[in-house]
């Protein structure tokens, strides 16, 4: 029988919708994986496995009666990063904080992922508030990579693209703030997109840096991916920055790119993107990445972006500031820890001792970095002058789109590094994000799709695209016809059986 | 000099309510004030004439229609609070022994 774990979402739809497997059975033949691997991995904070099965039962319920599937992905697994609201499991966000905290609403993705039919397996791993690139600053332990478990899967969202390459759930969300959907993917060798700002419901999204958090799709393939967008995409009226416009045709875009041709497409390489923080062996993919779009028929081009070597010294300015904002609701007031409540010590005392104890090093450093940069006599200086670099990436970008379709580079400098080696820098691991920070801070949508293993260490690397705001289909179609040529890369993963937990 | 002295840092720490001990305070100013050389390179660039950008789709006045809507119970609100009391949240004292 085929392994139900190694099959693509599409393809597991077409079987389940078929009825030729149960929804049943794909639910728990990940559980089965799950409960295999995940000990070693450690992709999932929470699993649900009766909540799984309950909605796949509903599933298979409503095909054995003629009904048709409620979308495209109706009993496919997935599984959701920890820091979307479910009322139903914790929302933890990696935080002591947050620590079996049942929230008491949906995310209106969550929502949206229930009424497809999605079949929700847990929540997974992640940097603490989404603050980090390695996973390493979850308050529960790291999330190991699954091509090397001495390796980071990326951050914030390593759970979530870790469940995928150990082939735990077909299917899995993360959220992009600077590049936790697209680092992670890329260490892992697995397809994550940050939508257009705006293109997904922050709605339920616990927030880090408002202006700049985006939910997107993670899969295994790019038209997984572009399934997964459109059921999660799309106006909500209790996000007030939502765009109120059609979902990009990304499905159409992602069978259109499948037939590997890009006659007449466009693609510029950035110039800046490359030198001494890039490894040897991610510049030789990202080269061999070139030619192949040159020989699918594109047209490449080298652009110049000057502006985007200010994009990370930006983004250090304003998503802390925003994360000092945003994280003064955990006041240990009306839910979430509270420590030092003994009658003798003050609602402010116990305030400030609960944060102490809730939060960890990389949060608490942010928050006072943003609240450094905010206050009156460093605010020109910090946060405002990053908001004007925030201008001159924006018009780096419309230049480049007046003269190419889609920009790409390589999303990460490195590839996955080792556990423990930058968690004392916190600057070198903030160069992990070199790459993917300019589509945030300009609200431009942006994919990372595999483009194979680096030649000096055998791991693998991400190329990223990058498209204009609300041309996120640009992204399926290039992704895809890449993809396609490129061929797969995680029948390459080791084997994680027999690993002792 | 450095950007930020220890001093400064605990002084941000008591405004942003963390009450970090002192062996933090030692690690964290160090790292702030590497973190702080790193991002002062945007000022090379941030001239007065370049309009600030705070959100990256422009969208202002964003409207709903004023209608009703079933909001949380008071159940449902008090279900995550660390302490409750007849039906409200309990806290700490809110004033000092001297008020």
């Amino acid at each position: 029988m085929t392994d139900l774990t190694r099959l693509p979402a599409a393809e597991l739809a077409a079987k389940i919708h078929a009825r030729e497997v149960t929804a049943v059975e794909v639910t728990q033949a990940h559980l089965d994986r799950i409960a295999e691997v995940d000990g070693l991995v450690h992709a999932f904070l929470h699993v649900d496995a009766e909540g799984a099965l309950a909605t796949a039962r509903a599933v298979d319920a409503d095909l054995a009666e003629g009904r048709e599937p409620a979308s495209a992905l109706a009993g496919v697994p997935l599984a959701l990063k920890d820091v979307l609201t479910t009322k139903d499991m914790p929302t933890t966000c990696g935080s002591r904080t947050l620590e079996n905290w049942v929230p008491p609403y949906d995310a209106t993705v969550t929502r949206r992922l229930r009424r497809a039919g999605v079949v929700i397996l847990g929540k997974t791993n992640m940097d603490e508030f989404a603050m980090g690139s390695s996973t390493e600053n979850s308050a529960f332990g790291p999330t190991r990579n699954p091509w090397d478990p001495e390796r980071i899967p990326g951050g914030s969202g390593g759970g979530s693209s870790a469940s995928l390459a150990a082939f735990e759930a077909p299917l899995a969300i993360g959220t992009d703030t600077g590049g936790s959907i697209r680092q992670p993917g890329a260490v892992t060798g697995t397809v994550g997109v940050k939508p257009t700002y705006g293109g997904v419901s922050r709605y339920g999204l616990v927030a880090f840096s408002s202006s700049l958090d985006q939910a997107g799709p993670c899969a295994r393939t790019v038209l997984d991916a572009a399934l997964l967008h459109e059921v999660i995409a799309g106006h909500d009226p209790l996000d007030s920055t939502s765009i109120d416009a059609p979902v990009p045709p990304v499905v159409a875009a992602a069978r259109e790119g499948a037939s590997g041709d890009l006659s007449g497409v466009r693609v510029g390489y950035v110039r800046e993107f490359a030198g001494e923080h890039y490894q040897r062996g991610v510049l030789g993919s990202f080269e061999r990445a070139l030619g192949q779009l040159r020989e699918q028929g594109a047209e490449v081009v080298e652009v110049s972006c000057p502006n985007f070597a200010y994009a990370l010294p930006a983004y250090y300015l304003i998503a802390p500031s925003e994360c000092s904002s945003n994280l003064a609701r955990f006041d240990a007031m009306r839910y979430g820890l509270r420590v030092a409540d003994d009658g003798e010590h003050s609602a402010e005392e116990v305030m400030s001792a609960s944060r102490e104890a809730g939060f960890g090093p990389e949060v608490k450093r942010r928050i006072m970095l943003g609240t450094y940069a905010l206050s009156s006599g460093y605010y020109d200086a910090y946060y405002g002058s990053a908001q004007k670099v925030r201008t001159l990436i924006s018009r780096d970008f419309a230049a480049a789109f007046e003269r190419v379709d889609v920009l790409v580079s390589p999303t990460t400098p490195t590839t996955a590094f080792r556990i423990g080696e930058r968690v004392d820098d916190p600057l070198a691991m903030y160069y992990a994000d070199l790459c993917t920070i300019p589509a945030n801070l300009a609200g431009n949508a942006a994919m990372s799709v595999p483009s194979g293993l680096s030649d000096d260490d055998g791991l693998p690397v991400g190329l990223q695209i990058m498209a204009p705001a609300l041309a996120d289909e640009r992204l399926y179609r290039v992704g895809a016809a890449y993809e396609t040529v490129r061929g797969p890369l995680l029948d390459r993963v080791p084997e994680l059986k027999g690993v002792s937990v | 000099m450095p950007n930020i002295s220890r001093d400064e840092v605990a002084h941000l720490a008591k405004l942003a309510r963390l009450a970090v001990t002192e062996e933090e305070l030692d690690v964290f100013a160090g790292q702030l004030d590497q973190i702080l050389d790193a991002v002062a390179a945007v000022g090379e660039v941030a001239k007065d004439d370049i309009p600030p950008t705070s959100h990256a789709v422009p969208l202002t006045n964003v409207f709903r229609a004023d209608e009703v809507r079933p909001g949380l119970t008071q159940q449902q609100a008090l279900a995550g609070a660390p302490a409750a009391e007849e039906g409200r949240f309990r806290v700490p004292r809110i004033l000092g022994e001297e008020q």
